[in-house]
């Protein structure tokens, strides 16, 4: 599983992995935050953790196959001043690992770090069961922890600053393949607070992980057509950023909302709660909707399950359409 | 019998008094769960066994206990009053809105409480997380786990004792409160997990099976475990659910009691039992 990386297709050029980003960052972040210890569930060389244990054995221990124990072992951790950081497949750490996230971490509102690696459909050939594609949804339900999900390169290495920044208990999303890159060195990463990536008053495009690459491209196509959007990196789905949800519902008029998830618990159903609040405008919908992936290459399954250009485009005319009734 | 004996079995007595009363005056909770228990937890908490100060909760350097069956939850909160930590007249807020005293524990709202339980199973894993910290920043400090019997179905448990096992914690002891009875009726019966001192010792801990409501034997196994080496420990505390209160359970014909008060109409006939 840890075999050679495959990429998404894109315009853009392709950059690293998030998993890879992440690793790197994270390798690199140990001398600023000495107590940080990571905790491995015998994934470390997919999770790309295993760079951070080698570099830092003192501070690096593998549980064996065990995500229950990896989250109650992190939790007993951090109740003893350290900030521990776990992960897993996103699949398996937040699947298998719920009660003790919600019991162990949440609860007591412990500084643990939960990174998922391998979400989406995008991972490809292992199929349905390696993919995580629920994990949003279930880590925003408990109470407290703030979820994000980086889109590239850049913004993975940056989300794991400032999750390991933030006081409390955090989830971080990545993905298994190369994707394009969204970011130069120069970004600004806030937690909970959106980056507007292109302006536009025509409508707006809401995404993250690799469904914003998605969306800009689908900002293009529109851009030919006339139709100017607007396009949000929401890489923080957890606090949502409502002032940049208000302004585009407000200042466009109608949304679009692309991930790599289920339709339930996610980046949809969020910005549709929050807006309905706020300021209703119509709003359409990019993603897996109510089913399970299957085995395929990446590009395969990204072409068959929408999560490209072409459905943004799609979902956007018939926002469009619902707009201008 | 020593000095240090009686004083411990006075104090274990105060403490079953005070868990009848708060779960009678709760309405509700798990007072047969707490009196098994209460023996291990009375040498815990006055025996020495437990590095700690009530004025200091979170000192890094403290040992900790964590009651992994926090149902039991009336015990702790009796031992830390005792201890000092709160008053011991804040034991009857027990379960009432408002009160740091909650149905199970809640580390985020009183001081002692070291974990946040009440979904079984997950109190061990929390003690090997808090040993291998003891490790990494070098300081000795002591973890007690206790679980219940029942709770060990929980395959969490099986996770963290061979992680345990792993990094060699000798510096984390597991108390199993064998009190032989879990919601819907006999332990053995439910789920036979026998021998469970012989898992514990294939998954390479040390391990002793005790009398745990006799406080001579609790004392020497916790000096024992405190003294092993190289591995983790397994105190098996086979106890009677109840105990201290058997008549009168007997007599209202139910000897496990599962997650029930005293009815207040029996409260004096308890603590007359526990005189």
């Amino acid at each position: 599983m840890a075999g050679a990386s495959s990429s998404v297709q894109s315009k853009r050029p392709i950059g690293k992995a998030t998993r890879d980003a992440f690793g790197r960052a994270l390798e690199a972040l140990g001398e600023q935050f000495p107590s940080l210890v990571v905790v491995d569930a015998d994934v470390g060389n997919s999770t790309r953790t295993e760079w951070f244990g080698k570099k830092h054995p003192d501070r690096f221990f593998n549980i064996g196959i065990a995500e229950s124990n990896l989250v109650g072992v992190a939790a007993g951790l951090a109740s003893s001043g350290k900030m521990s950081l776990i992960a897993s497949f996103a699949a398996f750490i937040t699947c298998n690992g719920y009660d003790q996230l919600r019991m162990s971490v949440a609860y007591p509102r412990l500084n643990v770090k939960v990174v998922g690696s391998h979400a989406g459909i995008s991972i490809g050939e292992d199929g349905a069961s390696q993919m995580g594609i629920e994990d949003v949804g279930l880590m925003c339900s408990l109470p407290g922890f703030v979820v994000v999900v980086p889109a590239d390169e850049e913004s993975a290495k940056a989300a794991t600053k400032a999750m390991l920044e933030h006081q409390g208990p955090v989830y971080m999303r990545c993905g298994r393949p190369d994707v394009p890159k969204i970011y130069d060195g120069s970004l600004a990463f806030t937690l909970g607070k959106a980056n507007i990536l292109r302006a536009g008053s025509d409508l707006t495009i809401i995404a993250n992980g690799l469904m914003v690459s998605a969306a800009l491209d689908a900002a293009d196509a529109l851009a030919a057509d006339g139709v100017e959007a607007r396009v949000l990196d929401m890489h923080t789905v957890k606090p949502i950023d409502r002032d940049a949800l208000l302004a585009a519902a407000k200042e466009t008029g109608a949304i679009v909302v692309a991930e790599e998830h289920l339709a339930h618990g996610g980046l949809g159903s969020v910005v549709a709660s929050t807006l309905a609040e706020l300021h209703p405008v119509p709003i359409r919908y990019v993603n897996l909707g109510d089913q399970f992936g299957e085995s395929g290459s990446p590009e395969a399954l990204i072409e068959k399950y929408g999560m490209n250009g072409p459905t943004v485009v799609a979902a956007a005319k018939a926002v469009l359409a619902a707009k201008t009734r | 019998m020593s000095e240090m004996i009686e004083a411990l079995n006075a104090r274990a007595k105060t403490i079953r008094r005070h868990i009848v009363r708060m779960t009678t005056e709760a309405g509700s909770g798990h007072p047969s769960s707490s009196l098994s228990a209460t023996d291990v937890v009375t040498a815990l908490y006055f025996g020495g066994f437990l590095k700690h100060d009530p004025k200091r909760p979170h000192d890094p350097d403290r040992d900790r206990f964590i009651l992994s069956k926090g149902h039991a939850a009336p015990l702790l909160y009796a031992a830390l009053a005792e201890a000092g930590y709160f008053p011991v007249d804040d034991l009857m807020t027990l379960r009432k809105l408002g009160s740091p005293l909650e149905g199970h524990p809640n580390m985020t709202r009183l001081g002692g409480v070291e974990a946040s339980t009440g979904s079984l199973g997950q109190g061990l894993s929390i003690g090997v997380g808090i040993a291998l910290a003891a490790r990494v920043d070098k300081r000795d400090h002591h973890t007690f786990v206790m679980t219940g019997d029942g709770e060990i179905g929980e395959g969490q448990i099986w996770e963290a004792a061979a992680s345990a096992a792993k990094y060699r914690l000798d510096n984390l002891t597991l108390i199993v409160d064998r009190n032989h009875f879990q919601q819907t009726g006999a332990a053995e019966e439910v789920l036979d997990l026998d021998p469970i001192d012989g898992k514990f010792a294939a998954f390479g801990w040390h391990t002793q099976a005790i009398n745990g409501n006799d406080m001579s034997e609790v004392v020497t196994a916790l000096e024992r475990a405190k003294a092993v080496e190289g591995r983790p420990s397994c105190i098996l505390s086979l106890t009677r659910k109840g105990f201290g209160i058997l008549g009168l359970l007997e007599k209202l014909g139910d000897l496990n009691f599962h997650g029930k008060p005293i009815p207040a109409k029996n409260l004096d006939e308890a603590l007359a039992e526990l005189a």
